[in-house]
């Protein structure tokens, strides 16, 4: 038999009982839809992020201190306070310096805010003014605080959106207002404009205040948790790093690169980094949505074996006119793998319509700067998957019925 | 040279060591263009004979040479392209398939034949035709009576014009009209195409409408011999 009519025959075969065939496939077409979800979410999941540290502008670089982490999980941070007031000096010079623009030090943590009775968790940013050019945030009521407020540790801070509202409510001037950190207050001398949730860093609830003030009064510390550098152009981010290494090993005493007590983060190792972490999560997700596929598997076996039985006359006149054991084997197997690829089609279909439904809803009401994106690939790899599914489990079904002797076959009642 | 040639042929089933014994030292031979029926109760071993004239089955001892070759000359595949090309099969049980039209029930023996599919309509229409069905072409297989899915199974038997047509009770299932109907078609393609019949059958009746008889009892043939005077199925048959 000419395989056109093998196929033929098999689609007359998964045609001739159609609401057995949907409810068989329907496990197929979950666990696709499933994996189809999960993988377009995990996508879009890592375009969100990935444009959030695109936002950072290319041309930043991050200096944290301790070594490069070995994994998403590896936080050591053995050398935490190892960039110095020294370090920063040095950075800040020209000589050392050439390629870079600004050079900023941070110092950060959690701290409760508090305004009369209301108190509020905020992230504190200590830093200088060029935080409000890196980060491109900017104040929308009052002013930010001035490189002159760093040199003279004023106690002054440019408040988040919803630090505003959740500290003062409705009033809306609050420009002149005494908030406290720590015990110690500090004039609001500015208030952010609200930004969403558009940046690696929630502005939105931070509390942003002179560094040399955050360390002094609030965090108690003599050295720096980062060291934001920009350069003057993308295409000097290799040089500016080969810079800070030469400038930071030179002032720590360092000879070699596996002893460093720093490491240097640009935008590209920040990408790498973060599509290792999602990828490892989708793959995670996908493979729990893979173990649905394999069960929807099974059930094509089982309702491929209970057809076969039930077609054992069927399959005895075929033999009788004719057919070999190939041809019956042929016609049973690509029953299967028909019931499973559309099957796996119309899982691909269900899963994108609802990936793009949920961008949708994650995108319009959430605000998020969600996209959405197909995933041709796992796309393919749900129809591949699940047609060899369907070759797997259609295997044994469809050798019981090649083996079949015409004669028993056709006594069958 | 014979179209069908036995020579002692002997059956055994075996089963939990039981040993059964269903043909025993059985020798004939058929002409073609012969019509002949194979009679005999149930148990005589008539369906076991039919099984291993088909090929569907294994002899124990002796031999069977059908168009001059014996089971073991062909390989598994070799087999199935002879019961395609060479053997008809008709059943008692029709064995249509379901929810499948006359036409498509008749090409299925040339779905695994190797013609080109061009030719297809012009030979199911033709095998149609010598059953008197092609009113019926596209009625779906379940629409139709007894008597008319005997004649498709007819239909579908000759659609490869093989040698030899194995009847195997055909009017077992069908009212005695029908029957006879069925039985007159056999005998119009014996004495028009000169299609060689073989008719399994235990009733004396069918099997005098035949040329010849071989009545079996037991496993063994217990006469063997021409009929004479034929019945015609169409005009005189009475229950």
């Amino acid at each position: 038999m000419t395989f056109k009519n093998s196929f033929k025959t098999a689609y007359k075969g998964v045609t001739a009982n159609k609401s057995r065939a949907s409810l068989t496939i329907l496990g197929i077409v979950i666990g696709v839809t499933a994996i189809i979800l999960v993988v377009a979410l995990g996508e879009g999941a890592h375009q969100l992020i990935l444009g959030q540290i695109q936002g950072l502008g290319s041309k930043t670089v991050f200096v944290a201190p301790g070594r490069q982490p070995t994994g998403p999980s590896d936080f050591a941070q053995i050398f935490s306070d190892a960039l110095k007031e020294r370090d920063l000096a040095l950075l800040e010079k020209k000589a050392n310096m050439p390629y870079a623009e600004k050079v900023m030090p941070i110092v950060f943590g959690g701290e409760t805010v508090a305004y009369g009775g209301d108190t509020y968790r905020a992230t504190v940013f200590g830093s200088s003014e060029s935080i409000a050019d890196v980060f491109d945030v900017s104040a929308k009521e009052g002013v930010f605080f001035t490189d002159d407020d760093v040199r003279s540790r004023a106690d002054v801070a440019v408040i988040g959106a919803k630090v505003k509202d959740e500290l003062f409510g409705s009033v809306s001037d609050v420009v002149g207002e005494k908030i406290k950190i720590k015990d110690r207050s500090f004039r609001v001398v500015g208030v952010l404009e609200k930004k969403g949730q558009s940046s690696v860093f929630d502005f939105d609830s931070a509390v942003l205040v002179p560094y040399t003030a955050a360390q002094q009064y609030i965090f108690g510390i003599k050295y720096f948790h980062r060291f934001v550098i920009e350069a003057t152009s993308e295409d000097l981010i290799p040089q500016i790093v080969e810079d800070i290494k030469i400038t930071l090993r030179d002032s720590h005493r360092i000879s070699g690169e596996m002893k460093d007590d720093f490491f240097i983060e640009t935008q590209v190792d920040m990408v790498e980094r973060l599509g290792v972490i999602t990828n490892v999560l989708t793959l995670f997700l996908g493979a729990v949505a893979a173990i649905s596929l394999v069960v929807g598997g099974i059930g094509i076996m089982n309702i491929m074996l209970v057809s076969v039985t039930e077609r054992t006359r069927e399959i005895g006149l075929r033999k009788a006119v004719g057919a070999t054991d190939k041809d019956i084997l042929l016609q049973f197997i690509l029953e299967a793998v028909l019931l499973t690829a559309i099957g796996g089609i119309i899982g691909i279909a269900l899963g994108a319509v609802l990936s793009f439904a949920t961008s949708i809803i994650l995108s319009q009401v959430l605000a998020m700067a969600w996209e959405f994106a197909f995933p041709l690939s796992a796309a393919l790899l749900g129809v591949g998957v699940s047609a060899g599914i369907g070759l797997i489990f259609g295997l044994y079904p469809a050798r019981q019925a090649s083996r079949k002797s015409p004669i028993e076959a056709l006594r069958y009642e | 040279m014979p179209l069908i040639e036995i020579k002692n042929l002997s059956k055994t089933y075996v089963n939990e060591d039981v040993e059964t014994p269903a043909l025993r030292d059985v020798s004939f031979s058929v002409e073609a263009g012969e019509f002949m029926a194979i009679m005999g109760p149930s148990g005589s071993g008539k369906s076991t004979l039919l099984h291993l004239l088909g090929f569907l089955d294994r002899h124990t001892s002796g031999e069977y040479r059908f168009d001059g070759k014996t089971i073991d000359d062909y390989s598994p595949d070799e087999i199935a392209r002879l019961r395609n090309k060479k053997m008809g099969f008709v059943f008692q049980a029709f064995n249509l398939l379901p929810r499948t039209t006359v036409l498509e029930n008749v090409k299925l023996p040339l779905l695994y034949s190797g013609i080109k599919e061009s030719q297809w309509n012009d030979l199911a229409m033709q095998a149609i035709e010598s059953v008197g069905l092609s009113h019926r072409v596209s009625h779906e297989s379940s629409q139709l009576s007894g008597g008319e899915k005997q004649r498709v199974a007819i239909a579908r038997a000759l659609v490869n014009d093989p040698l030899v047509l194995f009847a195997d009770e055909p009017t077992g299932n069908l009212d005695s009209k029908s029957g006879r109907a069925i039985i007159d078609i056999l005998q119009q393609l014996n004495e028009k195409e000169k299609r060689t019949i073989l008719l399994i059958t235990h009733e004396t009746q069918l099997a005098e409408c035949t040329k010849r008889i071989i009545l079996m009892r037991d496993g063994q043939i217990e006469k063997d011999e021409a009929v004479s005077g034929q019945r015609r199925a169409a005009n005189h048959f009475t229950k």
